[in-house]
């Protein structure tokens, strides 16, 4: 892992299928204190496509994905450089309040995380909390649609969401990301608890709702990535020199097709074809 | 067993072990268990004792004088409701100030506080803690009833119920802050970041999310404290103007009587409880009420904390 090439200068898309350009990053590093997480991402993210992370663990693809929405100031020590711009918006601009990003830009995360209140309240919170007043039953109702969790619990919404399965809990949580009507949605692993059925579900649905909007996953199934993203953006690590620590990097992003079949990169291969990691 | 090599059978002898070892783990095991066993002895001696009495008082006082107008024993006049009258507007006022600052405390230290603050912060509450209970109702008595509490009222005597019941909430307020920090600080950190995913601010995020997922604790909290103010014997002492008898009253400005105060001052620097035949025994008798009182509450709280512990 020697003379790694310079990441800021690499096609970071090749001529892009997919509509306007919804995240444009450039030269982002994280750090947490002293200690650099990631280094040097520069890529664009399309409108309505599916994007998939992938690398071995402690590549900084979680880190990354939480710059999105800003959830790394949740951090004390976690400190954000270059450029993350949100249609044209630099996201970190001091002026930003992260609580409207969030608004905008849904998560879903690794383990599902229901709120221990009733699957009616769960959907119901995000829309409360931006300031929806009145009968939300419409909402919930469409956002449990949305993630295809509606006939399982039309007759039992007063219950706990902790009740649910874990694969309904995940779409639970999928249903309350999409309440708030956001325009992207970000996937944290959000299949790494679930069973293989389960797991197709959220795969399916995934690929029904993209039409309205644009995703971001990480995970850590190449299969996974390969059946349902549109581009996938390969990240690895290495030791760096003086402190011995890992720190992440993004290696390749192209259509998920050339990652998988004919990728550039050296590392990438070795990566996909389970030569590593 | 100087023989190194695999012994080719093994005789019941090989397998047991050092007789010497043996002993003293029995020995350690017995008296480990004595200790166990003396504290609850002494548990039940207590409450033996405080039955026996209490019986006596009982079983010979007049009824009518259980219900008249004031708390004087040593003239055989033994209204109850004198003292829990004492003891619940004091428990009101202590809860009134020790819930709204020991939950505030409690809400900064698990969501707000940054480590560095938490760190310098966490000990100073427990100083508070370690504050004897005599300094307090000192306090209570030079500071807070004429700065405070007369100043809230023009009637307020120097010794009065109010300022005891804020001594006590104060005295209240780490225990409400430790438990309710705990409580908070157990609310799995995915719930918050859900909260945060979902656009909500911090705010919204406490009082929606982590107060009522914490909600048992918060409960055991107010139990707790509850049970800690009832309890209370120093500062209501010193500062409610305890002088072994008190006439039935509701006024927080007027000095009154808890049942432990009323107590500590029938007992206080004399081995002896002068007064009329059954002033010894009427001790005994609100004593065990307090017991009872309190252990209602201990339970009650344990309850509401296993809850907790079972929701994570």
């Amino acid at each position: 892992m020697t003379d790694a090439p310079m990441v800021g200068s690499m096609p970071t898309s090749a001529p892009s299928r997919g509509g306007a350009t919804v995240f444009d990053v450039h030269d982002v590093s994280v750090h947490y204190g002293d200690f650099r997480a990631v280094r040097d991402v520069s890529m664009q993210v399309k409108q309505h496509q599916i994007t998939a992370f992938i690398g071995p663990s402690g590549c900084g693809k979680s880190t990354m994905l939480r710059c999105f929405n800003r959830m790394n100031d949740l951090i004390d020590t976690a400190r954000v450089e270059g450029d993350i711009s949100y249609h044209g918006v630099d996201l970190y601009d001091p002026a930003v309040n992260p609580v409207e990003v969030r608004r905008r830009i849904g998560m879903v995360f690794q383990k599902p995380n229901p709120f221990p209140k009733s699957i009616y309240d769960n959907v119901a919170y995000g829309p409360k909390v931006a300031g929806a007043k009145g009968n939300l039953d419409d909402v919930v109702e469409q956002a449990l649609q949305g993630a295809a969790l509606w006939d399982e619990v039309k007759d039992r919404l007063k219950e706990s969401g902790m009740s649910l399965s874990g694969g309904q809990q995940q779409r639970l949580c999928i249903a309350r990301a999409i309440a708030t009507d956001p325009e992207v949605l970000l996937m944290d692993e959000p299949c790494s608890a679930l069973d293989p059925i389960a797991t197709g579900r959220i795969e399916d649905l995934m690929v029904e709702i993209k039409e309205r909007y644009t995703i971001i996953i990480v995970t850590h199934n190449m299969q996974q990535a390969a059946r349902v993203s549109d581009r996938t953006a390969f990240f690895t690590t290495e030791v760096s020199e003086e402190s011995d620590r890992r720190t992440g990097l993004l290696v390749e992003f192209s259509d998920t097709d050339k990652i998988f079949t004919n990728p550039a990169d050296e590392r990438t291969e070795n990566y996909v074809t389970g030569r590593f990691g | 067993m100087s023989d190194l090599t695999t012994p080719a059978a093994y005789t019941l002898e090989d397998f047991r072990g050092s007789r010497k070892r043996m002993r003293t783990e029995h020995l350690v095991r017995a008296v480990l268990f004595l200790a166990a066993l003396l504290s609850i002895v002494i548990s039940v001696l207590i409450v033996a004792s405080l039955v026996g009495e209490a019986w006596t008082f009982v079983s010979q006082v007049e009824a009518a004088s259980l219900w008249s107008d004031g708390w004087f024993p040593r003239r055989g006049i033994y209204d109850i409701k004198t003292l829990l009258t004492g003891t619940l507007i004091v428990t009101v006022i202590a809860m009134a100030v020790a819930m709204p600052l020991g939950l505030g405390a409690a809400i900064y230290l698990s969501e707000y506080a940054p480590a560095g603050v938490r760190k310098l912060l966490k000990p100073v509450l427990e100083i508070l803690a370690g504050i004897p209970s005599v300094v307090l109702g000192f306090f209570a008595l030079t500071f807070l009833s004429p700065v405070i509490v007369q100043r809230l009222s023009s009637e307020a005597t120097q010794f009065n119920i109010a300022a005891a019941g804020i001594g006590v909430g104060i005295l209240t307020i780490p225990l409400v802050a430790s438990i309710s920090e705990d409580a908070m600080r157990s609310v799995p950190a995915a719930l918050r970041e859900a909260s945060y995913g979902l656009g909500a601010r911090k705010i919204t995020t406490t009082i929606r999310v982590v107060i009522p997922a914490a909600v048992s604790g918060l409960v055991a909290a107010f139990i707790v404290a509850v049970s800690r103010a009832i309890g209370e014997t120093m500062v209501v002492f010193i500062a409610a103007g305890a002088t072994g008898g008190s006439l039935f009253s509701t006024d927080p400005f007027k000095p009154g009587q808890t049942m432990t105060a009323a107590i500590a001052s029938q007992a206080a620097g004399t081995d002896q409880v002068r007064g009329a035949g059954l002033t010894f025994q009427s001790l005994f008798f609100v004593a065990l009420l307090l017991f009872a009182i309190t252990l209602v509450l201990n339970v009650l709280a344990g309850r509401f904390v296993q809850r907790v512990r079972q929701a994570y």
